[in-house]
C-alpha cells in the first residue's frame, strides 16, 4: 500500500501540474487501483477531481473524453457504443468487474503504457490522439513510442470515421491479464493489425497491416497475413505464457479479427 | 481532514486522513457489513455503490467520498433480505462473507439492467468472488429474483 503525505486538489490545471513538478516523489491520483499495489512513499498526490475531465463528449470530428472518465462510463457511453462496432466498450468489458471499472480512469491508463493494456490495443487500432498538459498534443503512436518529462495526461481524442473495427484477447481465466490481444481496424482499404500483451506494450503491426490493402481477402490470404503478423513482431515470455505460445495465438487472433471486420457493417 | 457524506440517506461528517480508503472509514463509523476480502481490488467484497454506481470501496480514498451519496448493505435492507431469502432457499450462502458484496452488486444489476440473460448476468458478476458456493446457486437465485429464464 502507499503512502500519501500531502494531498492537493487544485481547481486550475496550471496548479496541478505546478504541484506535480514541485518533487520528484510528486504524483497525480487517478483511481488508485495499481497504485496501491505498489508501496510508494507519495510527496503530494496531485487530485485531479476538480477539473471536471470526467466527461464523453462528441465534437464535430472527434469524440472526446477527459482523462479521469472511469471505464465503465466508456463501456456504457452510447455514443462509444455506436462507433467502431463498440470496439473501445468491448475492450474495457472484460477487465476485472463493474465495481473496478467504476473505479479505474482512462488517464492513468494511457499515461502508464501499460503492455498487458486491452485499452490501448483497441485505442490504437483506432485514430486516436492524446493531450498532455506539458507536452501537448500527439498521435496515440508517437505517445507510445517516446518518453516524456513528467506530465498529466489531460484528454483523449479520437476521430470519428467509418473506421470498422474488431478486439480479440486470450485470458487464461476471465478477469486476468490478458496473455495477448489484438484489435484490427479497416478505413477504407487502410487496415491497421494492432498487438498487444506480447507481454511489451501493443503496437501497429506495420507490414502486414499494409499487405492486407493489397489482396483479395480470401481465407488462403487471411491466413498468409496473420502468419506474417506474428513474424513482423516479438514476443516476450511470462508467467502467463511463452513467447512461442504467444506467437502462435497471435496468427489466430489477427486471422479472427480480419474475418470479423470484414462482416462489421 | 473533514469530510460530508450521505450515507444511507443520513448526512455524516467524518474525519478522515489523506491516506485512508472509504472501506476503513466506514467501518470505523460503525457501517459494518463493509468488509475487505483481497488486497488486490479482485475479490468484489468492499463493494458500495457511490451515488448508485458500484464501486470499489477498498480503493477509493475517502476524501473523494466528499459530498457524494453512498449506499451500503445497511441502507438497502428491505431489498437485500428479499433476495437472502431466495439465496437460502437455493441453498446459495454458505459461509456468507461474500454476501455484502455480492448483494450489492446483484441489487444494482436488477436497476441498471432489464430481463439480461445468463450471459449478461455472469458478466456483471465477474467482479465478485465466492469461495464456497461454486456460483451455480447464485445464478439461480438470482434468475428466481429478477424472473427471468
Ligand atoms: C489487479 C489489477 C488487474 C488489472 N487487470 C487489467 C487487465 O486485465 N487489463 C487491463 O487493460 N488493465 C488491467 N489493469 C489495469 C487497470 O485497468 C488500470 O489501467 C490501472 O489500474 C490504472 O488505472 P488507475 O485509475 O487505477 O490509476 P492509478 O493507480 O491511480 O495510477 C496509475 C499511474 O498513473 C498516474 N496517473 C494517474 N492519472 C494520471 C494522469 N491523468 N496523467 C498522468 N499520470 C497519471 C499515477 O500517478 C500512477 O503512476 C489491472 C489493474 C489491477 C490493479
Ligand atoms: S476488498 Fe477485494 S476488491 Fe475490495
Ligand atoms: S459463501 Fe463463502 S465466500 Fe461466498
Amino acid at each position: 500500500m502507499f503512502t500519501l503525505l500531502n494531498l492537493v486538489q487544485p481547481d486550475t490545471i496550471e496548479a496541478a501540474y505546478k504541484a506535480l513538478v514541485e518533487k520528484r516523489n510528486n504524483i497525480v491520483l487517478g483511481g488508485c487501483a495499481f497504485l496501491r499495489m505498489g508501496s510508494q512513499r507519495i510527496g503530494t498526490a496531485v487530485d485531479l477531481s476538480r477539473l471536471n475531465l470526467n466527461y464523453i463528449v462528441e465534437q464535430n470530428e472527434y469524440v472526446e473524453v477527459g482523462a479521469t472518465t472511469t471505464f465503465r462510463d466508456i463501456e456504457t457511453n452510447p455514443l462509444l457504443n455506436r462507433y467502431f462496432n463498440g470496439v473501445l466498450p468491448e475492450a474495457l468489458s472484460q477487465i476485472i468487474g463493474i465495481q473496478f471499472r467504476n473505479t479505474v480512469m482512462i488517464g492513468a491508463t494511457i499515461y502508464s503504457k501499460y503492455g498487458f493494456s486491452d485499452l490501448l490495443t483497441a485505442l490504437l487500432a483506432l485514430d486516436t490522439e492524446i493531450e498532455l498538459y506539458k507536452g501537448g498534443r500527439m498521435s496515440l503512436k508517437s505517445f507510445l513510442e517516446s518518453s516524456f518529462e513528467k506530465d498529466i495526461l489531460t484528454r483523449i481524442f479520437i476521430k470519428k470515421n467509418e473506421r470498422k473495427a474488431n478486439y480479440q484477447h486470450l485470458r487464461n481465466s476471465c478477469s486476468d491479464y490478458p496473455i495477448l490481444n489484438v484489435a484490427v481496424s479497416k478505413l477504407n482499404d487502410q487496415w491497421k493489425i494492432v498487438v498487444g500483451a506480447r507481454p511489451q506494450r501493443a503496437i501497429i503491426v506495420q507490414k502486414a497491416s499494409e499487405e492486407l490493402a493489397n489482396l483479395e481477402l480470401n481465407s488462403k490470404n487471411i491466413d498468409r497475413v496473420a502468419t506474417m503478423a506474428a513474424n513482423e513482431i516479438t514476443f516476450g515470455t511470462n508467467m502467463r505464457g511463452t513467447a512461442d505460445y504467444r506467437k502462435c495465438i497471435c496468427k489466430v487472433l489477427v486471422k479472427r479479427a480480419i474475418m470479423e471486420v470484414l462482416q462489421c457493417k | 481532514m473533514q469530510i460530508e457524506v450521505i450515507v444511507n440517506l443520513k448526512k455524516i461528517k467524518m474525519e478522515v486522513d489523506a491516506n485512508e480508503f472509504l472501506a476503513d472509514t466506514l467501518r470505523k463509523y460503525g457501517i459494518l457489513s463493509v468488509r475487505k476480502g483481497c488486497d488486490t481490488t479482485c475479490c468484489g467484497l468492499c463493494t458500495v455503490w457511490i451515488d448508485d454506481k458500484p464501486t470499489l470501496s477498498c480503493t477509493t480514498l475517502s476524501f473523494r467520498a466528499n459530498g457524494r451519496k453512498i449506499t451500503t448493505i445497511e441502507g438497502v435492507h428491505k431489498e437485500a433480505d428479499e433476495f437472502a431469502q431466495i439465496l437460502v432457499a437455493e441453498g446459495a450462502e454458505q459461509c456468507g462473507f461474500c454476501s455484502p458484496g455480492f448483494i450489492m452488486t446483484v441489487l444494482a444489476m436488477k436497476n441498471e439492467l432489464t430481463n439480461p440473460t445468463e450471459e449478461t448476468i455472469v458478466h456483471y458478476l465477474t467482479g465478485n468472488l465466492c469461495r464456497c458456493t461454486g456460483y451455480m446457486g447464485q445464478l439461480r437465485a438470482i434468475k428466481t429474483y429478477l424472473g427471468v429464464q
